[in-house]
C-alpha cells in the first residue's frame, strides 16, 4: 500500500465529507430552529446543480454559475418555505415526511420535464482543471482541493454567523426556546423563511459544486440527504458542530472504507473475493458507524440526551 | 353495520370485483393491476402495524420488502440453478415452492427488523425517521455491491413458483393466493389491535409516560410491533418479486420505503382498511395519470401534499367519516 | 416497621443548580405523607427520582426495603409503585374504561398475549370497572379521554393507579385545577384509600393537606426543611417564614 495513495484517499474523504457538511448544515438548523424534518433538502442540491448547469452553459462562466446555483435554492427554497413547510411547523414528524417527500416527487418530475432525463455535465473551469502539487510530491487535484478551501470557508462562515451577528442571536434564541424569539420582538415567520433560505443556498451550493466532479441528473440529492441525515445522527440534530465532526467522520471512514477494506481482505483471501466482500463491507461501513454511535450515544455525540 | 365497516366492505369487494371483470372480459392486464394492488396493499397493512398502530415513523420498510424479494429470488435462484445454498458448513436446496419461500422470506425479514428495531427504537421521534432511512439505505448499497446475486442488475426468475394445487401461472389464482394473504394479514392486524398487546401498543403510542406508569414495557412491545411489521411487508416482498419474476435493489430503495408509507397515508393512518384503499388508489393514479403524461407523480405529489395539509384522515377517513 | 416507600440521600443537580440535597422521606404503612414546598423547590425532580424518570446524581429509593434506584420507571411500576401525573397522562384516543384496562393488564403482566381479545377479558374488566365505580365515573365508562372534562382525567388518573392494586401511592397534586367541590370529593376518597395503601401526596392545596396528612414534609431548595405533624408543622416558624408566610399572610 502506497503512502501517496492513501494520503489522496484522505484528502478525497474530506472533500466528501465538508460537502457533507454544508448539506447537513442546512438541514440541521432547519430541524434545530423550527423542529421540521426536511425530506426536500436533497431536491434543492438538485436545483442547485440544475441551475449552475444551465447558467454555465449559457455564459460558460463557473462564478456565475455558483451565484446562479445559490440564488436558485435560495429563491425556490423561500417560495416552498412560503407556500408549504409553513404550514407544517406545528405538523407531527410524520406530516413533515409525508408533505417533504410529495414535494421531493414535484421537484423531480418537475426539474425532469424542463431538463428530461439526460444527465447534464457542468466543466471544472479551466485555472481549476489541473492537479496541484503538494508537499511530499502528492498530485491533487486542484477543483477537489478548492471544494476543501469552500467547505471550510462555509464552516468559519457559519460559526460567525451564529456567534457574532444578529440574525445568529436570533437562531441560537430559536433553538434555546421558540416562545423567547416572540419575546425578543423578532418577526418569526420573517426569521423562518430566512433560516429555510441559507439552508437551501447552501444546499444548493454543494449541489454545484459536486455537480461538477459527478454528473447532473434528477435524483442526484436523495442519496446526498440520505448521508447528511446519517450525519446528523451521528453529530446530533440541531448541533453545528456535531454536523461537522459527523460529516468528516463519514467522509473519512466512506471514502477510506473503499480504499482499505478490500485490500485488508485481500490479505487472507483470493483477490476477487476480497474486492467483493471488502468493496459490499465497506458500502455498509458508515451505517455501521452510525450504529456504534447510537449504541453508545443514543443522541448522536453533541445531542442532548432527550 | 357501522359506516366504516361498510366502506371497508366496499373496497375489499371492488378490489376482488376488477379481477372478476377482467376474467370475464378477457382482459389479463387488469387481473396483474389488480394483483399488484393487492400485494402493495400487504406491505402496507405491514407498515401500518408499526406506523398506525405503534406510532412508529419508519422509513424504511423498503428493507423488509426487498428482504422479503430477495429471499424469493434467492431460494429460487438455487432451484433453477441446481446450486446449493451454502450458509457456512450448512447447505441448503433451493426450491421453487411458494409456502416455503414465503416461510423464508418472513423469518429472514422479521429477523431483520428484530435487529434494525432494536437499534432504531434506542431514539425515537425524527432520529427514529433518519435511522430506519438509514438502514435501509445500507441494505441498498449491500445488495448493489454484492455481486453474487446480480448485484445493481437484479435477479431474474424463469418461472413463477408453485404452490401444491393451484396453477400459479394463471393470472386469475395467482391473484387469489394474493388476495387470500392480504385477507389473512388484515385479519391478523385486527385481531392484534382487538388484543391486550394492541391496547398496550396503542397507549405506548398515545402516551409513553402513561404506559410506563402501568408499568408496560414500552420498548419491547414497540420492538415486537416493528418486528411483526416487517414480517408482513417482507411476505409482500416475496409476492412482489413472484409477479415481476424478478428482484433488484430498487425494492430495498429509499422511494418504496416512501411509497409504502404513501398507500398508509393516501387511504388513512390506523384504519384498518386504510392501506387497501391507498394501494388501490396509487396502483389506479399510476394506471390512469401514467397513461396521460409522463410525469404522472407530479400529480402524485400534488394529490398526497393535499391529503397531509387538508385531509389528515385519508381517503378511508373521508368516506367512513369521523374520528378513527 | 419498614416503611413502604423510602428515598435516602438522593442529590440532583443541574449545572449551578441544586434540584435535591439530600432528600430522605419515607412513607409508613397507612399513612397519608404530604410534601409541600413552594414552586421551584424541586418537587417535579424529586418526584421523577422516586419514578425512576430521571436518575438522581446520589442516594438510593426504595420500594418495600427493595433498592429500586437502577429499575425503569415501568420496574417500579411492576414493583408497587403506582404514580399519578400533575398534568394527566392518559392515552387521549381510548374509552375511559380502556385507559383502566389497561392499568390492570399493565398490573396483570399480559401485555404481550396477541390472540386475545381485550375487552372480553372478564378478570380484566372487573377490576378496571371496580376502580371506576370507586372514582364515581361508571357512567363515563365508554367516552373517550378526549372528552372528558378536567376534573374527570383527574379522577380517571386516580382510578387507573388504583387498577395496579399498588404498594404505594404516589400522586401529584391531584387536586390541581379542581374547584371546590372536586377537591372536597376527591380529599374524601384519598381519605379513603389510604386503608389499601400509603400515599406520598405532593399537593399546593393547603386545605386538603393539612385534612389528609399524617405527616407533612416541607421541601425549599431542594432540601427537606422539616418532618412533623400537621401541628408541628402549622407551629414551625421556620416553615411559616419560608413558605406559609407566602400564602397565609
Amino acid at each position: 500500500m502506497s503512502w501517496l495513495l492513501l494520503i489522496e484517499q484522505v484528502l478525497n474523504g474530506l472533500q466528501l465529507g465538508v460537502m457533507l457538511f454544508v448539506m447537513a448544515a442546512g438541514l440541521t438548523l432547519v430541524f434545530g430552529v423550527m423542529g421540521l424534518i426536511n425530506l426536500a433538502h436533497g431536491s434543492l442540491y438538485m436545483i442547485g446543480a440544475f441551475a449552475a448547469a444551465a447558467v454555465a452553459g449559457a455564459t460558460g462562466s463557473f462564478l456565475l454559475a455558483l451565484i446562479a446555483a445559490l440564488g436558485a435554492a435560495a429563491a425556490a427554497g423561500a417560495l416552498v418555505e412560503i407556500i408549504v413547510i409553513r404550514r407544517l411547523y406545528g405538523r407531527d414528524h410524520l406530516d413533515q415526511v409525508l408533505a417533504t417527500f410529495a414535494l421531493i416527487l414535484i421537484f423531480s418530475e418537475g426539474v425532469r420535464w424542463a431538463f428530461g432525463s439526460f444527465p447534464l455535465f457542468l466543466d471544472i473551469p479551466s485555472y481549476l482543471s489541473g492537479p496541484v502539487s503538494l508537499p511530499g510530491g502528492i498530485l491533487y487535484p486542484a477543483y477537489r482541493l478548492a471544494i476543501i478551501g469552500i467547505g471550510l470557508a462555509v464552516a468559519l462562515g457559519l460559526w460567525a454567523l451564529i456567534s457574532h451577528t444578529r440574525l445568529g442571536v436570533q437562531i441560537r434564541a430559536g433553538e434555546a426556546d421558540r416562545e423567547m424569539i416572540a419575546a425578543l420582538g423578532v418577526d418569526i415567520s420573517k426569521l423562518y423563511t430566512v433560516v429555510f433560505a441559507l439552508g437551501a443556498a447552501l444546499a444548493g451550493l454543494a449541489g454545484a459544486l459536486v455537480g461538477a466532479i459527478q454528473s447532473v441528473q434528477v435524483g442526484m440529492g436523495e442519496p446526498v440527504l440520505i448521508l447528511a441525515f446519517v450525519v446528523i445522527v451521528i453529530g446530533g440534530i440541531g448541533s453545528i458542530k456535531g454536523a461537522f465532526v459527523g460529516a468528516l467522520l463519514v467522509g473519512l471512514t466512506d471514502t477510506l472504507g473503499g480504499f482499505l477494506l478490500p485490500q485488508l481482505f485481500a490479505l487472507f483471501m483470493e483477490p476477487s473475493a476480497a474486492g467483493a466482500v471488502g468493496s459490499a463491507l465497506a458500502s455498509m461501513a458508515i451505517y455501521l458507524l452510525m450504529a456504534v454511535v447510537l449504541i453508545v450515544r443514543p443522541a448522536g455525540l453533541y445531542g442532548e440526551p432527550a | 353495520m357501522s359506516r366504516a365497516a361498510v366502506v371497508n366492505a366496499a373496497i375489499a369487494l371492488s378490489i376482488l370485483a376488477v379481477p372478476l371483470y377482467a376474467l370475464a372480459a378477457d382482459e389479463p392486464f387488469l387481473i396483474t393491476l389488480a394483483t399488484r394492488a393487492a400485494i402493495l396493499a400487504l406491505a402496507g397493512v405491514g407498515l401500518n402495524i408499526a406506523l398506525g398502530q405503534g406510532g412508529l415513523v419508519s422509513l424504511g420498510h423498503a428493507a423488509f420488502f426487498g428482504i422479503g424479494g430477495y429471499a424469493m429470488g434467492i431460494v429460487a435462484f438455487h432451484a433453477q440453478s441446481f446450486t446449493p445454498l451454502m450458509i457456512g458448513p450448512l447447505e441448503f436446496q433451493g426450491s421453487k415452492s411458494m409456502p416455503l419461500i414465503w416461510l423464508v422470506a418472513i423469518l429472514s425479514s422479521g429477523a431483520a427488523a428484530l435487529v434494525i428495531g432494536a437499534l432504531s427504537l434506542r431514539t425515537s421521534g425524527v432520529y427514529f425517521i433518519m435511522i430506519t432511512l438509514a438502514f435501509g439505505q445500507m441494505l441498498f448499497y449491500f445488495a448493489i455491491s454484492w455481486p453474487a446475486y446480480g448485484g445493481e442488475d437484479g435477479l431474474s426468475i424463469y418461472v413463477r413458483n408453485g404452490f401444491p394445487g393451484l396453477n400459479t401461472l394463471d393470472p386469475i389464482q395467482f391473484f387469489g393466493i394474493c388476495f387470500a394473504l392480504l385477507g389473512a394479514a388484515l385479519w391478523i392486524s385486527a385481531r392484534l389491535a382487538a388484543s391486550p398487546f394492541g391496547l398496550a401498543l396503542a397507549a405506548a403510542r398515545q402516551s409513553v409516560a402513561r404506559a410506563q406508569a402501568v408499568g408496560l414495557n414500552v420498548p419491547r412491545i414497540q420492538l415486537a410491533a416493528f418486528t411483526i411489521s416487517g414480517m408482513i411487508t417482507g411476505l409482500a416482498g416475496a409476492l412482489f418479486a413472484d409477479l415481476n419474476r424478478f428482484v433488484s435493489p430498487t425494492m430495498l430503495s429509499w422511494q418504496m420505503s416512501g411509497e409504502i408509507m404513501v398507500f398508509v397515508i393516501l387511504g388513512g393512518t390506523a384504519r384498518l382498511f386504510g392501506p387497501v384503499a391507498g394501494a388501490a388508489l396509487y396502483v389506479l393514479l399510476e394506471h390512469l395519470l401514467g397513461g396521460i403524461s409522463e410525469f404522472w407523480q407530479i400529480y402524485l405529489g400534488g394529490l398526497l401534499l393535499a391529503v397531509v395539509l387538508f385531509a389528515r384522515g385519508g381517503l378511508v377517513g373521508l368516506l367512513a367519516g369521523g374520528a378513527r | 416497621m419498614t416503611p413502604v416507600l423510602e428515598t435516602r440521600a438522593l442529590c440532583k443537580t443541574f449545572g449551578a443548580l441544586e434540584a435535591s440535597r439530600d432528600v430522605s422521606l419515607s412513607v409508613r404503612p397507612g399513612e397519608i405523607h404530604a410534601l409541600i414546598g413552594p414552586n421551584g423547590a424541586g418537587k417535579s425532580t424529586l418526584i421523577s427520582q422516586i419514578c425512576g424518570t430521571q436518575p438522581p446524581d446520589s442516594g438510593t429509593v426504595h420500594l418495600m426495603g427493595q433498592d429500586v434506584t437502577h429499575l425503569s420507571a415501568a420496574a417500579r411500576a411492576r414493583a408497587g409503585l403506582a404514580r399519578t401525573f400533575q398534568i394527566s397522562a392518559l392515552a387521549p384516543e381510548l374509552s375511559v374504561l380502556q385507559n383502566a384496562v389497561l392499568g390492570a393488564l399493565g398490573a396483570s403482566g399480559g401485555s404481550f398475549r396477541m390472540a386475545a381479545r381485550v375487552m372480553g377479558d372478564a378478570a380484566l374488566l372487573v377490576e378496571a370497572d371496580e376502580a371506576l365505580d370507586r372514582v364515581g365515573l361508571t357512567a363515563q365508562r365508554d367516552t373517550r379521554v378526549s372528552d372528558l372534562s378536567h376534573a374527570q382525567r383527574r379522577l380517571l388518573e386516580v382510578a387507573v393507579a388504583l387498577t395496579l392494586r399498588p404498594k404505594v401511592f404516589l400522586m401529584d397534586e391531584p387536586m390541581a385545577g379542581l374547584g371546590a367541590d372536586g377537591s372536597r370529593a376527591l380529599t374524601a376518597l384519598l381519605a379513603d384509600l389510604r386503608n389499601e395503601a400509603p400515599i406520598l401526596l405532593v399537593e399546593h392545596d393547603m386545605d386538603a393537606v393539612f385534612v389528609l396528612a399524617d405527616r407533612i414534609s416541607v421541601l425549599v431548595y431542594g432540601r427537606i426543611i422539616t418532618t412533623g405533624s400537621p401541628r408541628d408543622i402549622r407551629a414551625d416558624a421556620a416553615v411559616r417564614e419560608a413558605y406559609l408566610g407566602e400564602e397565609t399572610p
